[in-house]
Order: C-alpha cells, then structure tokens, then sequence
C-alpha cells in the first residue's frame, strides 16, 4: 500500500474544509429522500443507528443474537459549496418516534425543511411541532404532487398553524432547481431572522 | 459497491462486539461526534492498525463527514464514533464539527450564511 499522500499532514489534503449541516424533515413519504437526491453532488448515501434493547448494558450484549434489533437510517448526500466549505443534508427518519435516538441529530444545524404532502398534511404536524420544541429555524415547503390540489399558501398556515414569520414555499423535490430554491430561502430566513432582535417566537 | 456488511450473521452483533472490543458507545472525545464532523487523518497507518482504523485512515487523507465514512464502511454510527474515539484520543485523526449559524455566545454568524447563500445560487 502506498500511503505517500501523507508526506503533507494539514497540507491542500486537510486544509481548512469545513461543513455545516441542514435537516430535511416531514411525515413518511413527503419527499425527504427525493428531495436529498435531486439536489446532492453525490449519490445519496444511508448511515444507520442500531439500537437494541441491551445498549445500555454492554456485557448483557454477548449472545444476544435473538434480541430484539432497531435499525433506523438517515439518507444523507452533500452539495460543495466552494472549494473548503460542504453542506451536508440530511434526510431525518420517516418514524418519528425514533427521533429520540438521534438526539443531538437537529444541533449544529444550520436549520431545516419541513416537507408537507398537501394531500396528507397531518403527515407532518409531528416534525413541525419538533422543530418548535427544540427551537430549530425552519422553512416549510409544501411539496407538489401530480394530483395535489392547488392551496393558498396561507390557508396551509392556518391548517398547520404555522407562525407567520415562518415561510412556506411550493417546489417539487425531484426537481434540483426547486429544491435548490427551498435551500435558498431557508439561508435567507436564517439572515431575516438575524437581522431583528431575538424575540419569543 | 460496498464492502460485504454482516457477512456471517444477520444482526451483525457479534462483528461489532468484536470490532469495538466489547465498548457500545462513545465516551469522551467522540460522545459530541456529529454526522456532518468532519475527519482527517494525521498519520499514516502503522503496521499492526486494526483493520478498520487502518481504512478510517486512508479514506480520510481528504476530510470525510463521519456520516459518509459509516456509509462507506457499512458500520453503523455509534460503532464508528467507538473506532473513531480511539483514533482521536491517538492522534491519528483530527474531527471538526458543523460550524452552527451561531458561534458559542456570539451572534449569528451572517458572513458563513452569506458563502452558504451564494454557493447555493452558484447550483
């Protein structure tokens, strides 16, 4: 093996890269994974979490082999946005009762996108209540499908009882352009938001 | 194309017990590892590296998320952030977190959103 590449510890290799983070989050089947997709430089990866009901209990894993095993996944993929910097999206898992296990998973994000099936929105009031709860910034983008009926955006914040300084935006998240463009304005929310002073939202 | 994952046993179990010496979560320097911390190596393998650490190394010559390196390698994350761990506490290896919209006691940070902003305009 020829490890002659690290003649330059700290060199062009390493250099400053750096990362930040956005979630994308919703009910089952709003989207999460296609709109990963459409918009990654890569082609989306999967990193899983397995959680067993020994966890806690490191000798008690020894012969366990009919033990009951969760395997939640994240759908991942990366977009370079210069040279040193990368985003990295994540796409959360569909159950939300296994969000716990990913405690942390929202912190260090820049924010998050909350897709909404307009066709089910009840699919994701959980992940819009989470969002609150852990007091992460979001956009919601309501995600059109062929037979979606056309809804007045606001309409869709009443149904959701969405803040009104939270947007809502339409795209098709198979399409990189438009998810590009739900990206964009989460980044120009995260600034408007700056821009006033912190108040109880 | 993926290394075989769980090649004997479905739940896999056994190989990570193997792998992480019996150790089920990270503790001290990799407990805060994030998917989107970036690796990179510091040292070259040494002859007689885990094989695991030795392929952590030679994938992170350019940094990796800790995410994509689990992906790559087929082990689940909190398996990895154990393998990780030691490689930290060596000094083989160097992580670097996501850099938050805000810096610790700090305001937002508008020049970072403003590079994240025109990287994605430039799509």
């Amino acid at each position: 093996m020829d490890f002659k590449g690290f003649d330059r510890p700290g060199g062009p290799g390493g250099g400053g890269t750096r990362s930040v983070k956005v979630m994308i989050a919703g009910g089952f089947g709003t989207g999460k994974t296609t709109m990963v997709r459409s918009v990654s430089d890569i082609k989306p990866l999967t990193t899983e979490e397995t959680l067993t009901e020994a966890s806690a209990d490191v000798d008690r894993l020894i012969g366990v082999a009919d033990k009951t095993e969760t395997t939640v996944s994240l759908d991942f993929g990366k977009i370079s946005l210069n040279d040193t910097l990368m985003l990295y999206l994540f796409g959360t898992p569909g159950q939300e009762r296994f969000w716990f296990l990913w405690n942390g998973l929202f912190k260090g994000a820049l924010g998050a996108v909350v897709l909404v099936d307009t066709r089910r929105l009840a699919s994701s009031f959980r992940a819009i209540e989470e969002m609150e709860r852990q007091n992460v910034p979001f956009v919601v983008a309501l995600n059109v499908f062929p037979d979606s009926k056309e809804y007045p955006l606001e309409e869709v914040r009443d149904a959701l009882d969405i803040s009104p300084h939270t947007p809502i935006v339409a795209c098709d998240a198979r399409d990189r352009a438009s998810s590009r463009d739900v990206l964009v304005a989460l980044i120009r929310h995260l600034k408007e938001r700056s821009a006033v002073p912190l108040e109880s939202r | 194309m993926s290394a075989p994952r769980r090649p004997t046993n479905p739940s896999g179990l056994e190989r990570y017990y193997v792998l992480t010496k019996g150790r089920s979560g990270p503790g001290g320097s990799a407990s805060s590892l994030d998917v989107a911390t970036l690796i990179v190596s510091r040292t070259a393998p040494a002859p007689g590296f885990q094989h695991e650490h030795e392929e952590i190394l030679r994938r992170c010559r350019d940094p990796l998320s800790a995410a994509e390196l689990g992906a790559h390698l087929g082990l689940p994350f909190n398996i990895l952030a154990v393998l990780l761990t030691d490689l930290l506490e060596a000094g083989h290896v160097e992580a670097r977190d996501p850099i938050p919209a805000h810096g610790a006691g700090s305001g937002p940070d508008l020049a970072l959103l403003e590079e994240v902003l025109s990287g994605l305009q430039r799509l």
